[in-house]
């Protein structure tokens, strides 16, 4: 078996009396790309939130690239890069602002944020627009550049908030191919989507369901053995009748 | 007339982006009608245009018989329009926004009752909550009921699943299903191609053109190749393999496999397979498989950039 960059023992976070996280153990092995679905006010946010040192575990234990996330919440948040649909990047800075912005959060030296200019600008296809403000971009763009961005620091692992939301079906590719040259670079990829196709494009899917993880399989294996045709008959299937609508 | 709606070469220009371009269709009485687009298609101009909310440049609109401009007055009474954005009183309960927007429409909500129950009464639990803190399926739910309540005949709905989580969508097409029954002719716009299955018709609709109008079926099939499902453990390296292919004509990943079309029409996919092979990609698999609505769409959308 390979190297588990994210390792959870019976991690649980409680909200008063409610419990929105119950007790999930998982593993997520080095490179792999594992989609985190699950209804509203299943626990996603929350066990996020734990993931990437935003918040505590009520009980339970968790490690990220490593470290603890009980103690070294901290040291998790300058290895792990992230970006979510609702907050990425400046609208009102250019391009090159927004790099330098976020190169100099990671504490990236000049020479270094250089280079990483002309690496993103390639990646991304946007060679021209170094000087345009990021508003001005198609979301598409906006949405491949904020990717790249979580990347300038190298991270071990990017989580993936929703990241696909309104983009078209080109772009979409486009963005996860870059999503399968990170693995294939080594980054563990965690993302969130409520395109229940693109959870086929994960190497494995785990599906939260009041609370707990309801399934934990490649999208094969999770599709035989639920007789579904597709990931979404599976989520429906997990999903409906679920205790916890938060109304 | 069974014409409900008759959108005729309507064009409209934001200083300096077209966002509609000579848009005509028609949509007829009772029919369940999909507009397909992504972010910036141009779904909320033509909608705005259609609720009177916005003047067209030029082109025309009839919706329901009326002027889309000069008798808006007689028009907004029978349309239900609920907007992408959550557009409620998120500081009145959601028993105040109901009776908020019956009262707005002069009736109330024990006349039309029957209408909206099925929907409504999921939300009578939660009568004193405030809109705002609803979660999102919830609050679309509201925001639909509130669209209902005078007992609109056309139903227009900008993005009601954006956002919300599978099994929220599906009971929502099955909410537009029930009201279709009852008569209602709805027009729904929509990121997800999943969701064109749902729809009688769908218009593909792409930078302020429509790319194609039909059933939902019809736009699945007329992808222009054969299409390839191929699969290897190795996916970055499959699809960047295949591009390099002197015969590919499209490339698409599509979760567990990629989307292939070549451009010999029916390849010799033995060939292929040694192709691959001698390219390191071992365990690569291909069967003939039928194309979706995506597939069409995103053939579309490279023409429409091409030509």
């Amino acid at each position: 078996m390979g190297e588990a960059v994210i390792q959870t023992r019976n991690l649980t976070r409680m909200f008063g009396d409610f419990t929105a996280v119950n007790r999930i153990s998982f593993d997520v092995q080095k490179g792999e790309i594992f989609g985190f679905l699950g209804a509203n006010g299943a626990g996603k946010t929350t066990a996020i939130k734990m993931l990437i040192g935003l918040l505590s575990p009520t009980s339970g234990e968790g490690h990220v690239a490593g470290l603890d996330i009980n103690t070294e919440s901290e040291e998790i948040k300058k290895i792990i890069g992230y970006m979510s649909q609702r907050f990425s990047l400046y609208d009102d800075l250019t391009v090159k602002e927004n790099i330098r912005f976020y190169g100099g959060i990671y504490g990236l030296k000049s020479d270094v944020l250089r280079k990483k200019y002309v690496e993103i600008l390639e990646k991304v296809g946007l060679q021209e627009s170094l000087n345009s403000l990021v508003g001005s971009l198609p979301l598409g763009w906006k949405q491949k550049l904020a990717f790249s961005i979580s990347l300038l620091h190298n991270p071990k692992i990017v989580f993936l908030d929703e990241p696909t939301g309104g983009v078209d079906p080109l772009t979409r590719r486009q963005f996860w191919e870059m999503i399968y040259k990170a693995s294939e670079d080594g980054i563990t990829v965690f993302v969130t989507t409520h395109y229940m196709d693109e959870a086929e494009y994960c190497d494995r899917v785990s599906i939260m369901v009041d609370g707990n993880i309801a399934a934990l399989d490649t999208p094969e294996e999770l599709k035989k053995s639920f007789s579904a045709k597709s990931i979404e008959e599976v989520f429906i299937k997990l999903a409906r009748g679920a205790e916890n609508d938060d109304g | 007339m069974n014409q409900v709606v008759e959108i005729s070469d309507i064009s409209k220009t934001f200083e300096h982006v077209q966002a509609l371009q000579n848009i005509t269709f028609e949509v007829e009485k009772g029919e369940l009608f999909g507009l397909i687009g992504t972010d910036g298609a141009g779904k909320t101009t033509l909608f705005r245009i259609l609720t009177t909310l916005l003047l067209p440049d030029s082109g025309r609109a009839t919706v329901l018989g009326r002027d889309a401009v000069n008798e808006f007055r007689q028009l907004r009474p029978l349309l239900g329009y609920m907007p992408g954005r959550f557009s409620l009183y998120q500081d009145l309960t959601v028993e105040e926004n109901i009776q908020f927007f019956a009262s707005v429409f002069g009736t109330t909500l024990e006349t039309n009752y029957d209408l909206v129950k099925p929907i409504y009464s999921q939300l009578e639990p939660f009568r004193d909550r405030l809109a705002g803190a609803l979660s999102g399926g919830m609050k679309q739910k509201l925001a639909l009921s509130c669209a209902l309540i005078h007992k609109p005949e056309l139903l227009i709905l900008d993005e009601p699943t954006t956002g919300v989580d599978a099994v929220s969508r599906k009971e929502f097409w099955e909410m537009l299903h029930h009201l279709k029954q009852q008569g209602i002719t709805i027009i729904a716009s929509t990121p997800y191609m999943d969701e064109a299955s749902q729809c009688d018709r769908v218009a593909l609709i792409q930078n302020g053109k429509i790319l194609k109008i039909s059933t939902p079926d019809d736009v699945a099939k007329s992808f222009s190749s054969t299409l390839y499902g191929i699969k290897s453990k190795q996916r970055f390296r499959l699809i960047q393999t295949l591009r390099e292919y002197q015969f590919a004509k499209s490339v698409h990943p599509f979760g567990e496999s990629v989307h292939y079309a070549d451009r010999r029409g029916k390849p010799d996919t033995d060939e292929l397979l040694n192709y691959l092979k001698g390219r390191g990609i071992e365990d690569a698999t291909i069967q003939m498989i039928e194309s979706t609505i995506e597939d069409t769409f995103m053939e579309l959308m490279e023409e429409d950039s091409n030509g």
